[in-house]
This record gives structure tokens, sequence and C-alpha cells, in this order.
């Protein structure tokens, strides 16, 4: 993302304007946009003209839109945003307050102009436009019968692609079948991997599956590459590793980011640190666990103590319509902060984000044990 | 009133499964309450329990005449044999008239403890004469189950065809459960009922004159020669010809890897054969005297429990096979081993019969304090995970040299120490549990493949109820249709096959891809439950990070391994007296239960543990280790 122009009073009304240039600026857009905001972007609008002897025309234009944002789409797979809102500034095409729905394009600037700033929404900003990018990585994941194809990139995890197959267990008289269907299933990783994985930006491609999955896969891949003369893998070879998970499945990435051969690799990504922030977070309560609370109730008596040492929270929360829990979340963040506390924001699209999400989208190491807020919470449920 | 399903939950006691040592410190032991006690007492009296308190009072009368050194004895003892059987079931005034009976001896004092609840258990029953509990197993042609003898057991199976007598509710069931009992089964009953009586006699006339079937998992840790031993046993048993072993001794001496030529029996991939450990179940049969016996080789290899989970899902016995060598034994058992999982899992599984293969005796000369050794250790782990004693045999044997595996040693260093029965012998003794074949036909898919004719297979465990060639049957969770064109058991055909049978059943008028692992062939009259959500009560092994809401776990249920997320955390259980401890707890820690709500990826077929046992049992596993083992207690449409 690049950061064109940015005005934001004392009381933090302003506008900044932004082009985005990767997908992943799309997800950034997404989580600083929200209800009420004005954005302004060049787009596309059927207009409709009556000539002066009553034949009406209609034809495409392209014009300049500031829109009152309503509803706010996002497409995962595509990085797609979509803001669907009224008119706010009326020009020669658009009346004021009619509705118009805004894609926002790549390389194609757009202002946002909110009433109020806060801290959280500014840091989104200076992190999106950070130039230092991290390794893009792509994993596949697998176990016999079920792989999954995912990019990786700082704050965003991408299914791209599922593929699943039934494979016959080995019979007396009847390996054939089981090495056929494998060597299908194989086949059909080996197209994914070059369908969805572009080798000029991913810079590391693992493969994770138990057992001896994976050095089997690796195999038979390079045994084709070689075969039918595959010039894209054979000349990437060595963005190949090889990792060990203990299943197939997705929330196996949560392993997989936590091996040092891939740490070493992907450390400063953002996904690593969120997964070692929300271990540390488990360790915690299994070891002390009036250090370690989650929930929203919980977290902020905590910080009244002002206890947090570290704060946990997926931005998902930011995202929510109504405007005064987001105050009450921004307010705690920065609470926190200017207790000396250490705020991770997590993103809800990677493994540890989901994880977090499901945890209430909340949690806290404290600095000193709170035994209290357990028994708190027991007289009131009893109640 | 029908005592018999009291007795009946005794064998599948999660609560059991875990060292219940080292969690508690002795400082709070006096707070956990044990289990045993709670099953003598009538069903009321659960809800009020007040003896606890009251044995402390007297219990310093029969000590005061003792001397200082007796006392501090005393004290040693009822301290280990705490340690041994976990929170005690008995009044201390009594251990302690019990250890003074025994003269401080440990192990006699336990053994008469155990003995001593037992009666209790029988006595408030009023059925004491005609129990007998069956040490280790008679040799009768009929099916004999669960500790009860002969004279029992025409009446036995008419209660237990019930699924209510099913249920494990017996001791420490939840309100939940006898709730959602009441109205979905009486309807079952009914409707089983009226083909329940001639599946019984077809099941006679069709099995009765036959062989025991038996399925027997052999289960340890990686290395510990499974495959070998039962590749030797296969050989001496004439299983295997000798131009085929004599093949593999040639090829194997080629890759250098000559001690693996009996493993070769079993793993037959060349996958499985170059990196010299077994990767998937491997199926072989063979006959004792009174059985006819089919062997399921498990993975040893940590990254191959989901095979091994659906290996032993559908065993009845198990063989535990450890390695005796020096060092081996250790890092098996202790930690991080698969010994331990794999006890836990088969237990957890529902197999109460257990064999323990000592193998490799040879290497250490045949050495009686190591075999004393290790019994010993296993002895206590087993009895934690609830395993009965008189349910565990422990044999010395050797795979490789092939001692004492069908006939007696001829070694001269064993043959001074140990007369009792080989493997073979001990594999013969084992009781062939009774197969449920009146209830409603369950039989849950582990493979897919393409057979010879037209249609496709699908092969699995008959876990309960029995199928006929031509009837239709409903694949869950999709629900739909099918007909059953043949029938096989081990390439035989057959025209009918009954609960407890390894069956391959191709189907017609269904697509392949629509069949996938997992999946429940049902009747359609009778057709399991659909869901992706139910409640469970659930007992938490060794963790290293707390199950919290929102926890992402691997299912496995049956064959079946699907994602799924721990949506809610309703309860803390006490682990023996299943009471609530603490609702909405916010996490659970090693060795705790608890009442949860499970969420999956997608919905699956599954029954109430109430109803059927074999499909209302899971496992829940995160990073390649075994959390949790459950019990489906509510099914949330």
């Amino acid at each position: 993302m690049k950061l064109i122009d940015k005005s934001i009073d004392k009381e933090g009304q302003g506008y900044v304007t932004l082009v985005p240039e990767e997908p992943e600026d799309m997800w950034h857009a997404y989580n600083l946009i929200s209800e009420g905001d004005y954005v302004r972007s060049s787009t596309v609008r059927k207009v409709q003209s009556e000539s002066s002897t009553g034949s009406s025309t209609s034809n495409r234009v392209r014009t300049m839109l500031t829109i009152a944002v309503e509803t706010i789409d996002f497409d995962t797979q595509a990085c797609m945003l979509r803001l669907k809102g009224k008119n706010v500034e009326e020009n020669q095409y658009v009346k004021m307050g009619a509705y118009h729905t805004l894609d926002l394009e790549m390389n194609r600037k757009f202002r946002l102009t909110k009433h109020e700033w806060d801290s959280v929404s500014l840091e989104r900003v200076e992190m999106a436009c950070d130039p230092t990018k991290s390794a893009d990585l792509a994993a596949v994941i697998m176990q016999d019968g079920l792989a999954q194809i995912c990019l990786i990139t700082s704050s965003m995890t991408i299914v791209r692609a599922k593929i699943e197959a039934s494979i016959p267990r080995k019979r007396k008289n009847f390996i054939q079948q089981h090495e056929k269907a494998l060597a299908k299933f194989y086949d059909n990783i080996i197209q994914g991997i070059l369908r969805h994985i572009d080798f000029d930006i991913v810079k590391c491609v693992i493969i994770a599956s138990p057992g001896f999955v994976r050095d089997q896969f690796y195999e038979y891949m390079f045994q084709m590459a070689v075969k039918t003369d595959n010039k894209t893998l054979l000349e990437n070879k060595s963005k190949f590793m090889l990792i060990h998970s203990s299943t197939g499945f997705k929330h196996s990435l949560k392993e997989i980011l936590q091996d040092p051969a891939v740490v070493n690799k992907i450390s400063d990504t953002k996904a690593a640190s969120e997964v070692k922030a929300l271990e540390v977070f488990y360790t915690t309560l299994q070891c002390e666990p009036d250090k370690a609370f989650y929930g929203k109730k919980h977290v902020e008596k905590a910080n009244e103590a002002q206890a947090i040492e570290t704060l946990l929270i997926s931005d998902n929360l930011f995202r929510c319509k109504d405007v005064n829990l987001r105050k009450e979340y921004v307010k705690l963040v920065d609470s926190v902060r200017e207790n000396g506390g250490d705020v991770k924001i997590f993103s809800s699209l990677h493994i540890s984000g989901e994880q977090l999400e499901q945890l209430t989208g909340i949690a806290a190491i404290l600095r000193f044990p709170m035994p209290e807020l357990d028994e708190d919470d027991e007289s009131e449920t009893e109640d | 009133m029908d005592y018999s399903e009291d007795y009946d939950g005794y064998d599948d006691v999660y609560g059991h499964s875990v060292d219940d040592d080292y969690y508690i410190s002795p400082s709070n032991r006096q707070f956990i309450y044990n289990r045993e006690n709670s099953r003598d007492q009538p069903k009321i009296g659960e809800f009020i329990r007040t003896e606890q308190d009251i044995q402390e009072e007297d219990e310093s009368e029969t000590a005061s005449d003792l001397s200082d050194l007796d006392k501090a004895r005393l004290e040693s003892c009822i301290e280990q044999i705490k340690a041994t059987l976990g929170p005690l079931c008995i009044p201390r005034n009594e251990l302690v008239n019990i250890i003074i009976s025994n003269n401080y001896n440990i192990e006699r004092a336990t053994n008469a403890v155990l003995d001593d609840s037992k009666n209790l258990q029988s006595e408030p029953k009023e059925k004491v004469p005609s129990i007998k509990v069956v040490a280790s197993g008679g040799k009768t042609t009929t099916n004999v189950t669960k500790g009860f003898d002969l004279s029992q057991n025409k009446d036995s199976i008419k209660l237990n065809t019930t699924p209510r007598s099913q249920s494990p509710a017996s001791g420490r069931g939840t309100p939940i459960i006898s709730q959602s009992e009441g109205t979905s089964e009486e309807t079952k009953i009914i409707k089983s009922k009226e083909n329940k009586i001639d599946v019984e006699t077809q099941y006679k006339k069709e099995r009765g004159d036959s062989k025991e079937h038996l399925y027997m998992v052999v289960i340890g840790h990686v290395d510990a020669g499974k495959s070998t031993l039962m590749g030797h046993l296969l050989y001496d048993l004439g299983q295997v010809n000798q131009k085929t072993m004599h093949k593999y001794e040639q090829e194997s001496r080629k890759v250098g890897k000559q001690s693996f030529m009996y493993a070769w029996v079993l793993d037959e991939t060349g996958e499985e054969r170059n990196r010299g450990i077994t990767m998937d179940v491997g199926r072989s049969q063979f006959e004792t005297k009174s059985k006819h016996v089919t062997l399921l080789d498990a993975p040893g290899h940590k990254d191959f429990i989901p095979n091994m989970i659906s290996g032993a899902g559908q065993a009845d016995v198990a063989l535990l096979v450890v390695d005796a060598t020096r060092g081996e034994f250790e890092t098996g058992f202790d930690f991080g081993g698969q010994t331990r999982e794999h006890a836990l899992l088969v237990r957890s599984l529902g197999v109460t019969q257990l064999a323990v293969a000592i193998n490799k005796l040879d290497t250490v000369s045949w050495s009686k304090e190591r075999f004393d050794d290790i019994s010993q250790k296993l002895k206590v782990f087993l009895k934690q995970a609830g395993f009965r004693e008189g349910d565990v045999t422990f044999v010395p044997c050797s795979g490789l040299t092939g001692q004492n595996l069908v006939d007696k040693p001829t070694e001269n260093e064993l043959l001074t120490w140990y007369n009792g029965p080989c493997l073979l012998e001990v594999i013969d003794n084992f009781r062939t549990p009774e197969r449920p074949v009146s209830k409603p036909f369950r039989l849950s898919i582990n493979d897919i493949f393409k057979g010879t004719g037209s249609g496709f297979c699908v092969s699995g465990r008959v876990e309960t109820g029995s199928l006929n060639v031509g009837e239709r049957v409903m694949v869950c969770p999709s629900r739909e249709l099918s007909m059953v064109k043949s029938l096989y058991i081990e390439d035989l055909s057959q025209t009918v096959v009954f609960a407890g049978d390894q069956a391959t059943v191709t189907l017609s008028g269904i697509e392949m891809q629509n069949v996938s692992i997992g999946n429940v062939l049902c009747d359609p009259q009778n057709p399991v439950q659909v869901s992706a959500k139910f409640q469970a009560r659930i007992v938490v092994f060794n963790l290293t990070i707390p199950i919290t809401k929102g926890f992402s776990v691997i299912l496995h249920h049956q064959s079946l391994v699907e994602p799924a997320v721990v949506s809610k955390l309703i309860s803390q259980l006490n682990r023996s007296t299943g009471e609530v401890v603490k609702k909405h707890p916010r996490f659970l820690s090693n060795n705790t239960s608890a009442i949860v709500e499970i969420q999956v990826s997608r919905p699956i077929a599954l029954e109430l543990y109430s109803d059927c046992k074999e499909l209302g049992r899971f496992m829940l596993r995160v990073g390649g280790v075994t959390i949790a083992a459950g019990l489906i207690t509510k099914i949330i449409l």
C-alpha cells in the first residue's frame, strides 16, 4: 500500500489517500473501512440519459464518487473489497443520495475519510504501508487422501485448493489399486501446485505431512517433472521444504509455523509471531492459570488493575458494526499500551487468529496472578 | 430392579484410564472420590455422600495399640496402596485391618483390597450366588462375556440386548442422559423386537457349530517387534509356506535386513519393507484349538496412530508387545513412548482383555529379574488404565528365535523359572465377547475399493445387528440408499454377516465418490443419527496446553478422522463420582473429566453411547498426541 496524502486534525478527523498495490492491501483496507466512513474513488457507473426527443440511451461512464459506506464485503479468495453506500457528493451523473457500489481496484487510489481516526486505525495504515515485505510462503499440507494448498502472507492465510480422494487400503493382491489411487492423488496435487503457486513471488514451498507421505510425494513430483520436462518445477526445486506435521488438516499449520526450520525462514512475519504469542498464552494457562485470562469481562477487569503484560486481540473485534463497542476495544488497547503492556493484533485470516476468535477474540497474559478474577466469575455464574 | 446394568457398565469406566497417582498431591487426595465406591450404591445414594467424613473418626482406635514402628509401616503401606489404586474406596480402618492381617505385605494387601471391593460390588445386587467372576477365561464354546459364568449367560444376553442396558449411565449418569433416553429408545426396542428372535436363532444356526471368531490387535511401541513376532507365529503355525519364507529370507538378506524376514510376512508393500516399519494395519488369520483368530498388526510409529486406531477399533482383544532389551522398554514406556498411549487407546476403544508379550527376552539371556521388573511396572500402569488384573496375562517370548510362541519353551534358561502357557495358549484362552446381533444394523466403513465384478466394495466391522444379501442399506451421513449385492468375510462369500464380523460388502445403486471412509452403513428403518454437534463426557489425558473454549482438535470416531472444535465447556466433573465440580470452567487441564460440546466441521454419523457403545466412543488428538477420550451423551441436531 502506498500512502499518497494524509490530513488528520487534532480531534482525529480527516482523511488519508491510499493506493493498494497487492491483494493483501485489500485486506488492510477491509480492516480500515468501517460503516459511516466516506470513501472516494473512481468507479464505473451506468448512466441513463434522455435526449431531447425523448429516447433514452444508457452508457457506462467512469467517474469519481464519494459514498458513505453502509455495507462492506470482502472476498478472501479473490481479495476483492466491495463497498455499498449512498452518494454524498453530487456530480453530473449521480445525484445526492443515490446508491452506488464501489469495487476497490488495485493500483487505483482511494480516499478514506473518517470522523474519528483512532490509534488502531492509524497503526493499521502504518503497517499496511510498511515497505519491508516478508517472505511469501506457500504450504501444501497433506496426508493420505487429503491435501490443502495454502498461501501464507504476513497477514493472511488463504486455502487455494483442497484435494480429497479416497485411497483404498493395501490388501493382499490388491496393492495396485492403492498405488494407482495414490498416483492419481499426487497428480492432482501437482496440478494444484502449478495452478495456484506463482513461483515468481513465492520464496518457499513447505510440504508437510505425517509419516512418509511428504517424502513419497516429493519424490514422485520430481520424477514426474523430469518425465514431463516441467521447467517450472525443476527450476524451483530448491524452494521446496519438507516438514513434519501431525495431520493433513489446516490447523496443523500452527505446528508447521513453529518448526525451527520454518521459523528461520519466516521469523519476521506476523504469522509466526502470532503463533508464538498464542502458544505462550496457552502455556501460561497450563502452568499459572491465574495469569492468563480470556473473554472481554475478565480482560477488562485485569486491565483496571493494570495487570496486562500482553494483550492478544483479534482484528475481527475492530470490524464490529457497533461504534461504541469498537471504541471500547480501542480504549482497552490504548490503555494497555499506556501501562507499558504489549498489544498483539491477530489477523483473523491466520490459523492462530481463527483460534483466538474461537476463544472470544480477546485474551491477556498478566504480569501478576489475579485469582480473584476466577472467583468473581464463579459467584456470578451461580447467581 | 435390574442390577445387571450396573455391572455391565463396569468394564467401560473411563475414569480409570489414566495414572491416578501423579497428578494428585498428597494434600488434596482426601478430596478425590473414588468411582468404585459410587458403583456400590443404589442410584439415589450417589447424590448423598457422607461416609467419607465418617470414616476418619474411628480410624485412630485400631491403630492406637500399635508400636511406632508398626505405625510407620502401616502409613507407608496405605500410601503405597493408595498410589496403586488411586483414591481409596474402603474405609480407612478396614484398610488398616487388611494391612495388619496381611502382615504389612503391600502386594497381598492390595490384592485383598481389590477382592474386597469386588465382593462389595456384588453384594447389594442380590445376585451373589449366580455371579462368578471368571479370572482368566474358560474354554467354553458359547459366548461368555464380561466375567459372567455360563449359568448366568442366557439371562445376561437377554438383558444386554436392550439398548438401555448398554447404558454407561449406571454409575454416574447425568440427568441429561436419562432424559434423552426415554422416548427414542422405546420405539427402537419395539422395532428391533420383531426380528430379534429369528436373528438370534439364525446366528446360532449359522455360527453355532463353527469355531469362535476372535479379532486380535497387536500393539506396542515402534520396533518392539510386533510384526516379527506375528510373522514368526504365522510361520510356525504353517500359515506361510516354506518356499515363501525362504524367498523372504533371501530377499531380506540381499537388502541387509535379515532380522526383518518374519516381519515381511505382514509388511507387504515395498515402502514398508524398505523402511522396516509397519505403516498400515496388516491382516492375517490363524486357528487355535478353539478359536479362529484374525490378526490385526497395528503400526507402532507415532505418525500412524490414526491407522492404529482404525485397526484397534475392530478388535475384541489386544496383544501388547514390549521390548525387553535394556533401555528399549524404558524409551517405549516412559513418557512419550507409544506403549502407554496404545494401551490407553485400546482401553478407551473398549478392549478389556490384554495379553502382554515381553519380547526379545533372549537379548537379556532370559533373565527372570528383567521379566518380573517389566511386568511389575506394566501391572501398575495397566491397573490404572482400567484393565482388570485377571484380564491381563504376561508371556515371555522372543519373536526372532521363536521361543515360547507355539510350543513350550526349549531354552534351559527360561525353563528354570517359567512354566506358564506359551503365546498361542494365551491367545486361545481369550474369551470371545458377546456379539450384539439383535440390535439395528451398523457397519462403519474403513476401506473402499473396486471389487472384481460390478459395483464397488466397502469393508469394515459390523458393529451391531446383521446383514443379508439383497437387503437395502443406508449410507450415512449422506443418507443415500443402496443395495447389498454380495457379502464376503475374508474372501469367502456369505449370505449373512453378523455383529463382530469383518465384512466386505459389495454395494450397487450408489456412486463410489459418494461414499467415504468413516461413513456408516445402517438399517434404513433404524438409521444412525447424523449431526455435526454433540455433547460428550470426556476424560482428559496428559496435555501440554490446556483445553479451552474453541480448542481445535482432531476427532477420531471409528475410522473417521475429522477436524473439530471444542465449542463449549459445560462443566467440569469429579473424575470418579461424576458430580459437577465447576460450571463453565475456563479451561480443562491434565487428568480432568468434563462435559463439553463438540462441533465437527461437517455432519457425521454417530450414536449415543447409551444406544451403541461402538459408535458412541471417540478420541480427541492434537499435534499427534491423544489428549482425551469421550462418550457421546447428547446429540444436538
